[in-house]
């Protein structure tokens, strides 16, 4: 029997890799993929307590989908955001490492 | 949903999710992110919530993987050369992401609620576009319309970000 504590772990399991990723690796870009499996391992412990509460209708709580559906969205924006100053940061260093962008300044 | 296919769909992705992190081509991790988040959806849909398994699919799947390909393409990334690792920063690293699962598992172990299996759901439970609508754009049309208002400034930020200087 799958319990609510299964895909609690699994998300938590999820969030680490993502934290790891941050943390240890220095391209630009699997940085920012880091970051999407966080958000992701989120949104599964957000949906798995969505379907854990249900409401005396007998259906899921989906105030908690509803919340997902705006983390998503901001997830989108946030790596369009990010992707673009990728480019911009490429055109003027030639890098994506983020050991080689240390200076505030250029 | 069996047991068994929750842990097949929970394995892909905890397996690709790492190859994302332990991969040097950046191609080579961002389809294994495609294939990650497909397993996400698929346990989604096992929640019984088709609405966000479909989202999902599309907005991930679909229109940010196409984006970062899009990128490294664009940028013409190889896998990056072997630098001198230092092994301290990784081992920090390392040690952090663990305390950190360590201690979701023991939240997670003496939280009471866990050990419970889903309660059941009554029988109309395939319609959850129209439940989720009715939310969005009844009580959250608040935050809706920010949300709006997010993605236009991030579009109009992206274009002048990308934009090459006029020399």
């Amino acid at each position: 029997m799958i319990t609510l504590g299964d895909y609690l772990i699994v998300s938590g399991i999820l969030f680490a890799i993502g934290f790891a990723g941050v943390m240890l690796r220095r391209n630009l870009i699997i940085i920012l993929m880091s970051l999407e499996l966080m958000l992701n391992a989120a949104n599964l412990s957000l949906v798995a307590f969505s379907r854990f509460r249900v409401l005396p209708t007998g259906l899921p709580d989906y105030n908690m989908q509803v919340f997902v559906f705006f983390i998503i969205t901001v997830a989108a924006a946030e790596v369009a955001v990010g992707l673009a100053i990728l480019v911009a940061l490429f055109r003027a260093r030639q890098t994506t490492d983020v050991k080689d962008i240390s200076s505030l300044r250029f | 949903m069996p047991a068994f296919l929750f842990w097949i769909f929970a394995l892909l992705m905890l397996i690709f999710g790492a190859a994302v992190v332990v991969n040097r081509n950046p191609v080579a991790s961002a389809l294994s992110l495609v294939v990650s988040f497909l397993g996400l959806a698929a346990l989604f849909m096992s929640l019984d919530a088709y609405f966000i398994g479909i989202i999902q699919v599309l907005v991930y799947a679909g229109a940010v993987m196409v984006l970062f390909l899009f990128i490294i393409m664009l940028l013409d990334l190889r896998a990056e050369e072997r630098r001198q690792i230092s092994w301290l920063t990784s081992a920090g690293a390392i040690a952090v992401a663990l305390a950190l699962l360590l201690q979701i598992f023991y939240v997670v172990g003496h939280f009471k609620s866990a050990q419970q299996p889903f309660p059941p759901l009554a029988r109309s439970t395939t319609d959850d576009v129209r439940n989720i609508g009715l939310l969005l754009f009844g009580n959250y049309n608040l935050p809706f319309q920010i949300i709006g208002i997010l993605v236009l400034v991030a579009t109009i930020g992206v274009v002048l970000l990308s934009r090459r200087e006029p020399r």
